[in-house]
């Protein structure tokens, strides 16, 4: 499967570094290069320098035959736009979008992005652990 | 009209001051307290800090009976939010965005902006025509950038000087409207109208084609 990446943070490099270990062909953009020194020297992957709000890096990096799009980067904004560009633009399949602030992780959520807010998640798990 | 401004940069400030001053109730989100407070005080308290993309700050700001909410910061990705939160949770019947990069113009409108302002695009346009050498110039973008019109001057040395328009090359999807001819009255362009040297053209193009017509008309 080919996976574009956006943002190669910790969450970034990571999910990156779990699926091109599984063979999946992984394409990883961000706008700094220095966030690329958290990929494994194993990874056989791409890493590009790109902004993934624009087209013509989105091209670059394949998005055009990728079967999903993961959208990571610090940005919500940012990750919302590009996530749309993914699915209404490109027709990704998959696409994936970190939102932290829970409000507009809903409101994207009912406009049919597929979406995940870390800040509900985590709160739910220590929530839960404290109730253990 | 009550019109909600995101952004109280140089473009938000003298926007709101141009909207209050037609009697707009305004409200302008601003997320830096510096700003905001000089908004404040040489506009009136209009101005309130927060975050424009956010939820709770759109509905403290009255966003549900709002006119029109106008986003300008200077990050396309904000508001492209602020406008799409503003349309899709609270119904605002009109969203503008200010795109900063123009590549982003299509892209918004596919996401359901109403209106798009590309800043760059209007300063590149303005440069263009004030230099005289330019053979072509966009003078207007209609909708949505699927039709232009644009202004042709034929040099001397052109292969459609003295050819009726009628039996230009011109391709299909643009026509000659007006000829602007120094010391006349601009004439409505016939087939039948002779291209003389240093004629202003008017034409209506589609944006692909604006090469072709250059051609057409400049081509020696």
């Amino acid at each position: 499967m080919n996976v574009v990446i956006m943002g190669c943070g910790r969450v970034g490099a990571q999910l990156a570094t779990m699926l091109d270990a599984e063979g999946h062909k992984v394409t990883v953009l961000d706008v700094d290069p220095y966030s690329f020194r958290r990929l494994p020297s194993s990874f056989g992957g791409t890493a590009l320098v790109g902004d993934g709000t624009d087209q013509e890096a989105l091209v670059k990096a394949g998005i055009e035959a990728a079967a999903a799009f993961v959208a990571v980067t610090q940005g919500d904004n940012r990750n919302v736009m590009a996530a749309q560009i993914a699915k209404h633009i490109y027709d990704v399949p998959k696409v994936l979008c970190r939102i932290y602030d829970p409000l507009r992780k809903d409101l994207y959520g009912g406009l049919g992005l597929e979406t995940i807010s870390p800040t509900t998640v985590f709160a739910q798990m220590l929530k839960e652990r404290l109730a253990a | 009209m009550y019109i909600i401004v995101v952004g109280g940069g140089k473009v938000g400030y003298y926007l709101s001051k141009a909207l209050v001053s037609e009697d707009h109730e305004v409200l302008v989100i601003e997320k830096d307290p510096g700003k905001c407070g000089r908004i404040n005080e040489e506009l009136g308290s209009i101005c309130m800090r927060g975050d424009g993309c956010e939820a709770t700050t759109l509905t403290e700001a009255g966003t549900g009976r709002a006119d029109m909410l106008i986003a300008v910061t200077d990050e396309d990705e904000d508001n492209l939010v602020s406008c799409q939160v503003a349309k899709h949770k609270f119904n605002v019947p009109r969203t503008i965005a200010r795109i900063n990069n123009p590549k982003n113009e299509a892209i918004f409108k596919r996401l359901g902006i109403d209106v798009t302002v590309s800043s760059t695009n209007l300063i590149l346009e303005h440069i263009e025509q004030e230099v005289p050498t330019h053979p072509l110039m966009h003078l207007l973008t209609l909708g949505g950038g699927d039709m232009e019109i644009v202004e042709v001057r034929v040099p001397p040395a052109s292969a459609a000087v003295g050819r009726r328009i009628g039996e230009l090359p011109l391709p299909d999807g643009s026509i000659l409207s007006l000829v602007i001819r120094k010391g006349e009255k601009p004439q409505m362009a016939t087939p039948d109208t002779i291209i003389e040297a240093g004629d202003q053209l008017i034409a209506v193009t589609k944006p692909e084609l604006e090469e072709a017509l250059r051609a057409a008309l400049t081509g020696v």
